[in-house]
């Protein structure tokens, strides 16, 4: 067995590693830091090395500590990768307990009067003047606290030799069209550069070098990429109450509204948003709206989902479509508030009292919130029911890396509405009664100007001419109708994606924000000799291809973020006889998903 | 014997025509007669049905949207949550007429905070309060209007006060607020009319006695309370836009408040000589009125220039329901625009 010493010496004297590692930047939160991290990852993106940006962050405005992490990957590899490669120890608070947390062999930047140096020997320092810089940078007391975040860039910039005009570009575009803020920036990048070039002997092994990796790509968090499928779905009113990580979904779609939706010839707008008194609030506007013929959506996250509960049963009893984000985070209660989860699955499928499921739709990227966002809205009003989209702070909060997303290439379908015309036409008209054998009634719109388009929306039980009934037989024969609605969904929800490896035994089923970690260790599986396939499924309720995949494979391992196997369970509740196949890897510390957890838990059990 | 025909309204309709399903509420509630007068203002007002969306709660009131109207699109919610729908509603087609019935369960006990928020956003809808202090479908226990001192029928006292709707809508903002009897035809339909007119929400808190639960001796949600105890602020006419009027008043008896549409509500002064357009008058007279234990009637508070939740909102006439595709989907080249500064 080596020792720490050896093993450091070894991975400090092995050479060049070049753009594979991550990046830990440790600041206090409220410190302005969010920018310099993000010129940081920008610029080595810019030269063409795929990245990903994870912020660890606090329920908190200022003060408490925060994390944020760049993992530069040649292979495009862009789950959370759980060693640290280089350390940014900027947080007096927090740096005893991060450089302790360190590899042997790692790289730790710190202000020099912190003398982390004492603490770690396997470790290479370098000490920085931060204070002293930052005097030179500015006289302002205020700015000087905010250039320090600049100042380490140029240091790393010049420690990794990320190049120095890929860094002006970044913070050209970060501070777009302010220009002294453009020159302060560049000016203490380039005070932290010059420091290091002159004092500082480059002893360790990472660094970048150009690639041709990240052409055309873009970065986006998966809140906006989910604001713009609900821009080119065309959403016409939003509902929403703030709660994190699930706030900058509907402000980014607020921004994207205000600049592209407002009418050119008449200079009125095509949306309308409020901002509701809570979550109660915020679902009764959308499903009011969706009843009265919007494209409507609210967003949230757990405790919304909570309180919209029973609102969540009258839109599935009633039929009224509507979308409603879920962006996870940990509970139960008000949990981690900033931290990642996937926790939410069991009890938002089947929201609300009574026999109720719902129609649930998991993107596993950015490009994937854009798309199924686009798809909720097309299924809500195919299937008059609320549609669900669950992601999750690390999806919808994090920078990720993805191909530009298309423009939706089908027109925009209404589903079953008659108009006047229409209703003229058929010379009768039932609200909740199976004309066509799908289980999806006809609706219409209040302000139809027919006699015969008015109906009654009710709660309470209901007969096929939306008449208030309490017959047993009725009853029956509308839940029946639901169900049967409920399973035509079963061939319209996106379908899983499989990755078949020829003569696997091994299936490995994930979803959500688990995919790139999965993706990551099945790759590291292969290296120890377990083939894999791989289905990951993209929504609820579940189709066809599941059975199958988990029919051909000896055991199937259910990878996802919450303590109680929400996924496997439900899997096994529709599949009781292939439930034995089932394997379990949870993950919930709230930290995402990282590959290696996936990869050695796999081992384990298959070297049992 | 010679039949006439029925009597038709500006757009053609007759009375019938604004009917709904037959009342499965008790023989005598006050909720009927107020339904009687909501089919009469519809057809007097010449409204058509199909344009209107009527919407209510959960409880004995919010079942009577069933009993008008059958041509009109018709929302029962969930219990207290109607103001939020009803908010969704008028976002999607703000061309709608719209008239929520909810009681004094449904509004002030579990839906307070919803009321509070409609009002505050001035969502443009006729608000009638069906208030009877009872809950009727649970078998009688006190609401939150329920009178400091009120009994019910097992002789149980209110030992709290109760929540003045009028009072607190006048407090959130609110532009028109009324309160009636259901046993005070006239001054309903007037007050139901010009409601119709106002643009912004306006709130009927109407006393509407439930002949089962809390019509006793004790009770002062009762008819025979307020029969005795009705107090009109003033004689309240209403003359729509429609038809031209001119109606000669002593000089000075007769206050006239133009209406949004261009109707007009005429206030014949009482030996109150309420002044409905100052905010501060009304709060103090209603205060009053719980210390002097009256039952004021009539248009308490009237502004007719506040904003509208339509018009914060800034959209075109044509309502964002059925906005066509080329309106709500930008183009490609913008998806372009936006793709390419996220590179």
């Amino acid at each position: 067995m080596k020792t720490l010493v050896a093993d450091s010496k070894e991975k400090l004297g092995k050479g060049k590693i070049v753009n594979d590692f991550s990046i830990q930047v440790a600041t206090v939160n409220g410190s302005g830091s969010q920018s310099s991290n993000n010129v940081l990852m920008r610029s080595i993106f810019q030269m063409g090395i795929p990245v990903s940006g994870k912020n660890l962050f606090p329920s908190n405005i200022a003060g408490l500590p925060t994390w944020f992490t760049i993992r530069v990957n040649k292979d495009g590899y862009i789950a959370r990768k759980a060693e640290i490669d280089i350390l940014v120890a900027m947080n007096p608070q927090t740096a005893i307990d991060d450089v302790k947390a360190l590899t042997p062999g790692s790289v730790c930047v710190s202000p020099v009067e912190l003398k982390l140096d004492a603490i770690r020997s396997d470790v290479k320092h370098y000490q920085v003047p931060f204070s002293e810089l930052a005097a030179k940078a500015s006289d302002n007391l205020k700015l000087r606290k905010l250039l320090t975040n600049m100042i380490y860039v140029g240091v790393v910039a010049e420690l990794l030799n990320i190049s120095h005009p890929e860094i002006e570009n970044a913070i050209t575009k970060q501070f777009e069209g302010k220009a002294k803020a453009i020159d302060l920036n560049l000016n203490a990048v380039k005070l932290g550069r010059e420091w290091a070039k002159e004092n500082l002997k480059k002893e360790d092994a990472y660094t970048v070098e150009p690639m041709d990796k990240t052409q055309g790509k873009i970065i986006i968090d998966g809140n906006a990429a989910a604001a713009l499928g609900c821009l080119f779905a065309g959403v016409t009113v939003v509902s929403w109450y703030p709660i994190t990580p699930s706030s900058s979904l509907c402000e980014q779609l607020i921004d994207y509204l205000k600049e592209y939706r407002i009418d050119k010839e008449t200079g009125k707008a095509t949306f309308a948003v409020v901002q509701a008194e809570d979550e109660l609030a915020a679902i009764g506007m959308s499903l009011g709206a969706g009843w009265a013929g919007a494209r409507s959506m609210t967003s949230t996250s757990g405790p919304g989902i909570s309180l919209m509960s029973e609102f969540a049963g009258y839109g599935y009893f009633t039929e009224i479509p509507t979308v409603v984000f879920d962006v996870q985070r940990v509970g139960p209660s008000t949990g981690m508030p900033t931290r990642t989860s996937q926790a939410d699955l069991t009890s938002t499928y089947m929201l609300s009292h009574g026999d109720t499921k719902h129609i649930i739709l998991l993107p596993g990227s950015v490009s994937e919130c854009y798309e199924l966002s686009l798809e909720a809205f097309e299924l809500a009003e195919k299937f008059q029911t609320p549609v669900f989209v669950l992601t999750d702070l690390d999806l919808g909060m994090n920078n990720w890396m993805s191909d530009p997303f298309e423009y939706p290439t089908k027109p925009i379908n209404r589903g079953k509405v008659l108009d006047a015309a229409a209703l003229e036409k058929a010379g009768k008209f039932e609200r909740y009664k199976d004309v066509d054998g799908d289980g999806i009634p006809y609706r219409t719109l209040p302000g139809t100007d027919h006699p015969l388009a008015a109906y009654f929306t009710r709660g309470s039980g209901h007969t096929e001419k939306a008449t208030y009934t309490e017959k047993p037989e009725d009853y029956v024969n509308l839940m029946n109708r639901l169900e049967k609605k409920f399973n035509t969904a079963r061939q319209f929800v996106p379908k899983p994606i499989l990755s078949q490896s020829k003569d696997a035994k091994v299936g490995i089923i994930a979803f959500g924000s688990s995919h790139f970690a999965v993706e990551e260790s099945r790759d590291e599986l292969k290296a120890a000799g377990i083939n894999s396939s791989y289905l990951r499924i993209r929504a609820l309720p579940f189709t066809d291809e599941l059975k199958k995949f988990v029919t051909d494979h000896e055991r199937v391992y259910v990878v996802e973020q919450n303590r109680d196997g929400q996924m496997r369970d439900l899997i096994a509740l529709e599949m009781p006889e292939l439930a034995t196949k089932l394997r379990s890897i949870r993950h919930y510390d709230g930290l995402p998903l990282d590959a290696s957890f996936v990869t050695e838990a796999v081992i384990r059990e298959e070297k049992k | 014997m010679t039949t006439s025909a029925p009597k038709t309204n500006r757009i053609g309709l007759t009375l019938a025509d604004y009917k709904g399903s037959p009342s499965t509420l008790c023989d005598g509630c006050g909720h009927d007669a107020i339904t009687s007068q909501i089919i009469k203002s519809f057809f007097e007002l010449g409204l058509s049905p199909h344009q209107v969306a009527k919407l209510s709660g959960i409880g004995c009131s919010s079942k009577t949207p069933a009993y008008f109207l059958n041509q009109a699109h018709g929302f029962n919610a969930v219990h207290g949550r109607m103001p939020s729908i009803a908010t969704g509603v008028s976002m999607a087609n703000h061309n709608l007429t719209m008239i929520a019935v909810s009681g004094d369960g449904d509004t002030a006990s579990i839906g307070l905070g919803q009321f509070c928020h409609l009002v505050r956003r001035n969502v443009p809808m006729i608000y009638i309060v069906e208030n009877n202090g009872v809950y009727g479908l649970t078998k009688g226990q006190f609401s939150a209007t329920a009178d400091l001192g009120s009994k019910l029928k097992t002789g149980v006292l209110n030992e709290l006060p109760p929540i003045d709707l009028c009072g607190l809508a006048i407090e959130l903002g609110c532009g028109f607020v009324g309160r009636s009897f259901a046993g005070d035809p006239k001054q309903l339909t007037a007050l139901i009319k010009a409601a119709a007119s106002h643009k912004g929400t306006a709130v009927l808190d109407v006393i509407s006695p439930c002949v089962t639960f809390n019509n006793h001796e004790g009770s002062t949600k009762s008819y025979k309370y307020a029969k005795e105890m009705e107090t009109p602020l003033h004689e309240l006419g209403y003359i729509p836009f429609f038809e031209q009027i001119n109606v000669e008043y002593e000089p000075g008896s007769v206050q006239e408040v133009e209406l949004h549409d261009g109707s007009k509500i005429t206030l014949k002064k009482t030996e109150h000589d309420y002044d409905p357009t100052c905010a501060i008058n009304a709060m103090k007279t209603i205060k009053q009125a719980h210390i002097d234990k009256q039952f004021l009637t009539g248009l308490l508070y009237i502004d007719e220039q506040k904003p509208d939740f339509t018009s914060l909102l800034r959209v075109g006439e044509a309502p964002l329901a059925t906005l066509p595709e080329e309106k709500t989907r930008p183009s490609k080249e913008v998806l372009k625009e936006i793709m390419e500064a996220l590179m």
